[in-house]
């Protein structure tokens, strides 16, 4: 990326957050808030999911059967069923349906896909969205910023604005009262005056030809109800075998998307309806000549099926919840965080598998892999993989014009079109090593003047974060020097301690701390030399790198696992490295034998705990007050309530932060173009530490990322929790 | 029918703002006559012995329905966890009388309260198949926050009340 485009990108994000920033954030928080509460109250949420997630499997499996199963029975339902190749083939149906007629449609993200408003109006038709966001928009003349309220970037001021200046009513609107009986009014004649209602759907039932519409205003059953020709469009991938089927879907969609238990209208319509229309002469009408035209829509959909990394996003419900549990679009918004139509984690595969990959790459990037979003989906989409894949495609895809400048600079896997920013922190093993050998040095030079424009200028890397400062002596050598402290005769457990690369090169304190804690606690520790895990190159979407290190990583530790002992990791996306992503870099058994073996450092300490070790070999932490910022890829795995339990019981008050990430992420803080964005993200954090209540608390947190973030935004010097508990 | 799902409906019905009215069929007519607001529109009611006053304007027009207060139907069946009830529109006409009308009052058979979502869509499945059009299944008024705070009373009603046939 050239710096020209580097700054462009940081002015665009830097003018959405002006503009955009504070409505976005405070209307997710509230979906995200809401789907927390929501979903903590459904006794069988997991079950629900999987139970979610089986039923699309199985229909994306057996998707041209079931194409087929709907066709027949819509069209013996008295329907019409019309499968579109592409954006183009469904809109020259749609415009042959309407024929110039008048159409009211509701919210359809699968109609924004297609742009068939623009195809409508071009054939002489009058359409009007009646989704109040949708109008909004519409009026506004904006595209939507996110999936499920596409007017979320808006005000309420900044509505009222837009309304009085367009319509010039006689008395200005200012409440949400007024302004929603306003646009009520006017959407109401324009129900009465149309002919054609077009809605999308949120799921298709093959059995019965039945669509399900997950509303809440109430303007999709006026779309079906007050006109002739109902016309529903949507994608292939939304049907599901039977009715049943829809059953988890109504009680999980609500509450992923907008927190709530269940939205206002679910709607299942068979059609063709046959409640009763508005005649010409403003007559209730006989509803028993109403049409139906089911629009299945491809455009790429079956491709995508074919295809092993992307197949997941045809399960994808559109709920929302990825973008609303993700801390970078919570601050940005979609119209960052978004492609050509689609806005939030998901919208990379579904932007690669119908737009293309240009348009995945306006955003990819945003994704850090921080990992929120996947507990939150409904249907277990492994978000974040997709968005690596994606962005190891974008990377393959460039031409490898830069080939002769990094041949033989950098050891990794990958081809000459990488991105040189993304090359640099892919590789910081690497560089950490160097980085190391020739510290302080190294250090000297690359916080000088000269050398940090010229990392700015040639990779991004922006001046205005502090580097990284590598330590002379590593924690391996250290240990080597030292040698275990533990009998393994007495030991009460023996484990390897996995020297991370920002463990073993930057923060080696921790890692001191670490084992004399473990030592405390009558472990035998020994610190294998092992390499960096691989979630650096994965994050910049090197997979073919990541593989290669996760095999080193595992020969490297394999001869602990296989002689009992168990794996203590101190970073926790290194840990998460082995829990989550091993499993697609790994042959199956090593993989797991790995997992089953490997513990984040306080989990362990918990455990140790639990199992009988003495709780007095640590020390008291004597009502110390602490604030405490768990990880988000730790808390993704379930493993902050340990470090949080062992604090207390140590008898430490420890306060916790509740943001989904820290905004630092590894790389992406690091990253000119993203510092803005990083930095916003950080201080939603920096406001949870500064309270009447934290801020003289001592900061702790497990992610080296979020140490570096707390570090740079408060005055208090963050540390890791395990160095409490070193005496 | 059992008491339990009737009293988990009415709190549930609480939660999202509806009020639940309990009678009989002598009583429904005297029940139902001071819940209404006038104009009021509805559809014909399925249930014997049980029908509509003449107030209720079971055949409006576009203006008739527009201007109406109250929205008479009968709702399918409720749902007790969700406190929901299941809008099956028609040729009668409920579609329209539960949907413009500020106010939406439903009626709802007390054996037609069911306990949650898997006990509604066995049901639901089996209506569908027998060649129900239509199935809301409705919970609280019309919503919306897309114009910077929550409002009630989207493009649908404000308000919802059901009144509940306890000996049906």
């Amino acid at each position: 990326m050239s710096v020209d485009t580097r700054q462009r990108k940081a002015e665009r994000i830097r003018h959405l957050l002006e503009t955009e920033g504070d409505s976005v954030h405070k209307n997710t928080q509230v979906f995200n808030n809401g789907r927390y509460e929501s979903t903590a109250d459904l006794e069988d949420y997991e079950e629900l999911k999987d139970e979610a997630r089986a039923i699309k499997e199985d229909a994306i499996e057996r998707l041209p059967e079931l194409v087929k199963q709907v066709t027949e029975t819509v069209e013996a339902n008295g329907g019409t069923v019309y499968i579109a190749d592409d954006a183009a083939d469904a809109n020259r149906y749609v415009t042959e349906v309407a024929d110039g007629r008048d159409v009211v449609k509701s919210k359809s993200m699968t109609s924004e896909e297609i742009e068939v408003n623009e195809s409508l109006e071009a054939s002489g038709s009058d359409v009007w969205e009646t989704d109040l966001a949708e109008f909004v928009l519409q009026v506004a003349d904006e595209a939507p910023s996110h999936i499920v309220a596409p007017a979320i970037h808006k005000s309420r001021e900044e509505i009222a604005e837009l309304f009085n200046a367009y319509f010039e009513p006689e008395k200005p609107l200012e409440t949400a009262q007024e302004l929603t009986q306003f646009a009520r009014e006017y959407l109401g004649e324009k129900f009465v005056d149309a002919e054609v209602g077009m809605t999308g759907a949120n799921f298709v039932t093959a059995d019965t030809g039945t669509l399900a519409l997950v509303t809440s205003e109430g303007n999709a059953r006026k779309c079906v109800q007050a006109t002739d020709t109902h016309v529903a469009v949507a994608g292939v991938e939304k049907i599901i075998p039977r009715v049943e089927d829809l059953q988890p879907f109504v009680e999980l969609i609500g509450r992923s998307g907008t927190g709530q238990d269940i939205t206002s209208y679910v709607s299942l319509f068979t059609p063709p309806g046959d409640s009763p229309t508005f005649d010409v002469d403003d007559e209730l009408g006989s509803g028993d000549e109403r049409e139906f035209h089911l629009v299945l829509i491809d455009n790429g959909r079956m491709e995508m099926r074919e295809d092993d990394q992307l197949r997941e996003t045809l399960y994808c419900i559109r709920c929302s919840a990825c973008a609303n549990s993700c801390a970078n679009f919570q601050h940005v918004g979609g119209h960052a965080f978004g492609g050509e139509t689609y806005s939030g984690g998901i919208a990379t595969g579904w932007e690669a598998g119908v737009h293309g990959a240009d348009s995945a790459a306006e955003f990819n990037d945003l994704c850090t892999g921080c990992s929120r979003c996947v507990n939150q989906c409904p249907v277990n989409i492994d978000i974040p993989w997709i968005n690596t894949v994606v962005r190891d495609r974008i990377n393959r895809g460039k031409d490898g014009d830069l080939d002769f400048l990094v041949k033989g600079l950098t050891p990794d896997e990958e081809p000459g079109g990488v991105d040189l920013q993304k090359r640099l922190f892919g590789n910081f093993d690497t560089l950490a090593k160097l980085g190391s050998a020739f510290a302080p040095l190294s250090n000297w030079v690359a916080q000088a003047g000269p050398a940090r424009s010229l990392m700015e200028r040639t990779l991004g890397v922006d001046s205005r974060r502090e580097l990284p400062e590598f330590e002379r002596e590593s924690l391996v050598e250290w240990f080597k020097n030292r040698g275990p402290q533990v009998d393994p005769e007495e030991a009460r457990r023996q484990v390897a301690l996995y020297p991370d690369a920002y463990t073993n090169y930057v923060r080696t304190e921790r890692g001191k701390a670490a084992i004399r804690v473990l030592e405390a606690l009558d472990v035998r520790v020994d610190v294998p030399s092992a390499g960096e895990s691989g979630r650096a190159p994965l994050s910049q979407g090197m997979v073919a790198t990541a593989q290669s290190n996760a095999e080193d990583v595992y020969d490297a530790l394999a001869p602990a696992v296989a002689a009992g002992h168990d794996v203590v990791v101190v970073e926790p996306s290194d840990l998460a490295m082995f829990h989550r992503e091993y499993e697609r870099l790994l042959p199956k058994d090593n993989y797991t034998v790995l997992k089953n073996h490997s513990y984040e450092v306080l989990e362990y300490v918990y455990g140790l705990l639990e199992n009988g070790a003495d709780i007095n070999a640590l020390p008291d932490g004597d009502d110390m007050q602490i604030a405490y910022h768990s990880h988000c890829q730790q808390r993704t795995l379930n493993l902050e309530p340990y470090t949080l339990a062992v604090l207390e019981d140590c008898g430490f008050d420890v306060r916790t932060s509740d943001v989904e990430c820290c905004g630092m992420a590894g790389s992406f803080g690091y990253k000119s173009e993203y510092y803005e964005l990083s930095i916003d993200v950080g201080e939603t954090l920096v406001d949870q530490f500064t309270t009447e209540n934290t801020a003289d608390r001592t900061v702790v947190a497990s992610g080296t990322s979020c140490l570096e973030q707390l570090d740079a935004l408060l005055t208090r010097r963050p540390a890791h929790p395990v160095r409490l508990l070193d005496t | 029918m059992s008491a339990e799902p009737i009293t988990t409906f009415e709190s549930s019905l609480e939660e999202v703002g509806v009020e639940l009215v309990r009678t009989s069929t002598d009583q429904f007519e005297s029940t139902l006559i001071p819940l209404l607001s006038t104009p009021a529109v509805g559809a014909p009611l399925p249930f014997e012995n049980v029908s509509l006053p003449d107030a209720v304007e079971t055949d409006p027009g576009v203006e008739e329905l527009e201007a109406a207060k109250t929205g008479v139907t009968a709702a399918g069946y409720g749902i007790a966890e969700y406190g929901s009830v299941i809008i099956q529109g028609g040729p009668d006409g409920e579609e329209p009388a539960s949907l413009y009308a500020d106010e939406h009052v439903a009626v709802v058979a007390g054996s037609d309260v069911l306990p949650d979502m898997d006990a509604t869509f066995d049901r639901l499945a089996e209506d569908i198949r027998s060649d129900a059009g239509q199935a809301i299944i409705a919970t609280g008024p019309s919503a919306t926050a897309d114009m910077g705070a929550l409002v009630k009373g989207a493009h649908g009603p404000v308000e919802v009340t059901v009144v509940l046939l306890e000996d049906r």
